[in-house]
């Protein structure tokens, strides 16, 4: 396969046409901040958070699912994408109800990393206070539909990984949810194995172990190319889950 | 100054140097005597009714929001109220090192209403200028004294911050036991502060005492009434804050109701809600409203209890019961202050006594279970007085209600009666003169009322008085 170069941020950089961008950038330790991108799911450009600029294509592209094209000049880091990404952390904050002082990932939370990141020091959006429900049939885990942000790795690697495809999104816009089978109680779900990877790869406190108390939890998420590259290419490597 | 015509009501608006934001309004008939006086808490928040939906496993680190002044108490009842609805007997060591947590609050939060809040009353006297009758007043007074009173405040803050991480609303008690255990630095660290801590107490209760000969004569008018106690007293009687069952006696000492399990509290204890406050009007339901009054925190705590379980405290308790008389309770709140020593005295030495318990530093301090019932009520001895959690739940640990009964609100019907009492003996005519008004927030500040707490609600305390007349009229007003 050939090798493509072209720059990001004028880094001269290269890497496979069946490469992302996303993972080009990753493999020359440069920052693009993600949200639904998962190293070991498919992405689907959700969150909108890894966009970029192309010199000459006027649209804004998401990282995570735009592959290379030889000498393309991209850039991650101008102050129009800098804002954008900061807008974006201001609607979910305001879209859900986030309280990171009593949310059992505080502290270990990517949403709260992100805000950090973006350097999110007030919601300039209204805060919507939405009415959702929380989800606590199943014995071991719940669903908080407070603090979800519609990310879709729950329903991926469910669907992906596990086989089980338990989650899918109900409704559309702003009423948008995740639901269990055919939108009912996580518990009666028949589909579920109870396997918890949806609840180890949801980047926020909305899918948690029972149990959990305030700034609790810990997510490890490392587990997900170990089993990818175990089971696509029959190699079992240690190294993931020791710098998890 | 607020003057209208005929001035017929007193209003007190806001009372300073409490935890909370409240006003008072003093109601007089034609004549200008007292007829009522009311203690309007105009905070509100509503923890009952937000935490409804959440679970019952975020209740500790959700309800010690409450409160920055006493969130640890808000944390053990809640993580109690857990335990109940887990249904399980949490591990020896997890139950010291929450009863340590426990004293740390009592420490702190003690220290803060006699050091911080009212030794500037007793200190500078009741008729010293309100510009310098504070802490800053005091400091530029008796540095030390000072100095020695926050460091004490900072004692209790670091047990709490050793055990739990943080000194405000920390999450470390849960539903079935604590999240760390004591380490052996941890230890030391706490350890290593008690001599000092006893010296400063020691020096307290000698300072209340000469207040005690300073202020004779006006003392007797500082909500001394008979009301009846009520608190958590231990398997043989001793002052308890942790575990136990209620006692109630009456203002004369004699025993209404003993051995009540916590988890029976509402059969005993009912709430009025009052259309001029939101602060509501618990009273002792067999009795009724209002003559179920009763009162709670470090005065009912010794009036209730039979002996105190730590030498030093003890010896102190008797000479506290002698000022009974032939009552055989203590019936005066300016004693809060002096019960306030006491008990802050029984802390350091009960702090003492855990730290040299062969289990305190145990490993096993959590258990973990599912829910096993749909009703759980959490009891503890807050600074202010005895606090209940009581939830419901679904099968699922989803929170069906809440109720919380506050040590500030058990206290509001007999905060009534002080101001009541104060403005009746030193309100001269229509107007409030600074005199009246500083032995009234004096006199509010004996039970040391936390608004946020039983309101659940936010806002920082000031002071507003207002003067009433019988046709509604305010008189006269004073904001602080």
């Amino acid at each position: 396969m050939p090798v493509i170069t072209f720059t990001i941020n004028g880094v001269p950089v290269s890497g496979q046409q069946s490469e992302s961008i996303l993972e080009i950038a990753r493999q020359h330790d440069i920052r693009i901040p993600t949200l639904c991108h998962l190293d070991g799911l498919s992405d689907v450009g959700a969150c909108r958070l890894c966009l970029m600029e192309i010199e000459g294509t006027s649209k804004l592209l998401p990282a995570c699912s735009t592959y290379p094209s030889e000498n393309m000049v991209v850039r991650t880091d101008t102050d129009k994408l800098k804002r954008y990404r900061r807008t974006i952390i201001e609607l979910l904050a305001a879209e859900g109800n986030h309280q990171c002082a009593v949310c059992v990932v505080n502290n270990n939370c990517e949403l709260q990393n992100l805000a950090y990141e973006v350097g999110l020091e007030h919601v300039r959006a209204q805060y919507l206070f939405p009415k959702k429900e929380l989800d606590a049939t199943h014995p071991d885990y719940i669903i908080d539909r407070n603090r979800c942000v519609l990310c879709t790795r729950c329903v991926r690697v469910c669907h992906e990984v596990e086989g089980a495809h338990v989650w899918d999104i109900a409704n559309r816009g702003i009423n948008c949810e995740i639901v269990a089978d055919m939108n009912q109680p996580w518990g009666t779900s028949e589909s579920c194995t109870s396997c918890g990877k949806c609840v180890l790869v949801c980047p926020v406190g909305a899918l948690i172990e029972k149990g959990a108390t305030v700034s609790e939890m810990e997510k490890h998420r490392a587990f997900l190319p170990y089993i990818m590259t175990a089971r696509t290419k029959q190699e079992w490597i240690a190294r993931a889950i020791e710098e998890d | 100054m607020d003057k209208t015509n005929d001035t017929r009501t007193i209003v007190i608006d806001p009372v300073t140097r409490i935890e909370g934001h409240a006003k008072i309004t003093i109601q007089l008939d034609e004549n200008g005597n007292v007829v009522d006086a009311r203690f309007h808490v105009n905070e509100f928040r509503g923890f009952e009714k937000f935490c409804e939906g959440r679970l019952v496993w975020e209740m500790p680190g959700l309800t010690s929001r409450i409160c920055g002044i006493c969130p640890a108490s808000h944390l053990i009842a809640s993580a109690k109220a857990g335990d109940a609805i887990l249904a399980i007997q949490i591990p020896e060591t997890a139950e010291l090192l929450r009863r340590l947590l426990t004293l740390g609050q009592w420490i702190q939060s003690h220290a803060l209403s006699f050091f911080h809040l009212s030794s500037p009353d007793f200190l500078l006297g009741f008729d010293a200028d309100p510009a310098t009758r504070n802490l800053f007043g005091l400091l530029a007074n008796n540095k030390e004294f000072v100095r020695k009173g926050i460091r004490l405040r900072k004692f209790g803050q670091e047990i709490i911050a050793t055990l739990g991480g943080r000194r405000i609303h920390t999450p470390w008690a849960v539903a079935g036991g604590v999240r760390d255990p004591l380490s052996d630095d941890e230890h030391r660290s706490i350890a290593v502060w008690l001599p000092e801590a006893k010296a400063t107490v020691l020096e307290a209760m000698s300072t209340i005492k000469r207040v005690h000969d300073k202020f004779q004569r006006d003392i007797p008018n500082f909500g001394n009434f008979r009301s009846m106690y009520v608190g958590l007293v231990g398997e043989e009687g001793e002052l308890e804050y942790y575990g136990g069952s209620i006692r109630v006696k009456d203002g004369m000492g004699n025993t209404i109701a003993h051995r009540i399990d916590p988890s029976d509290y509402a059969k005993y204890f009912e709430e009025k809600a009052e259309d001029w406050t939101y602060l509501k009007v618990p009273y002792y339901k067999q009795i009724g409203h209002p003559e179920g009054m009763y009162r709670v925190g470090p005065l009912a705590r010794l009036n209730i209890c039979d002996r105190i379980g730590t030498p030093l405290a003890e010896a102190e308790r008797r000479v506290f019961r002698d000022l009974a008389g032939e009552s055989d309770t203590v019936n005066n709140a300016f004693y809060y202050h002096y019960a306030r020593t006491i008990e802050m005295l029984f802390a350091v030495e009960e702090v003492e006594r855990l730290l040299a318990h062969p289990k305190i530093q145990g490993t096993h301090i959590r258990a973990r279970a599912m829910i096993n019932s749909l009703t759980g009520v959490g009891a503890c001895e807050a600074p202010r007085g005895v606090l209940f959690h009581h939830y419901q739940v679904d099968e699922n640990g989803v929170l069906q209600k809440v109720n919380m009964l506050i040590a500030t609100a058990q206290n509001n019907m007999a905060m009534n009666r002080t101001v009541q009492q104060l403005a009746a003996r030193y309100l001269d005519g229509k107007k409030v003169t600074e005199g009246v008004l500083n032995r009234i927030e004096a006199g509010i500040r004996c039970y040391d009322p936390c608004l946020s707490c039983s309101t659940h609600a936010s806002g920082h305390m000031a002071m507003h008085v207002q003067l009433v007349a019988s046709d509604g009229s305010v008189l006269d007003e004073r904001r602080r």
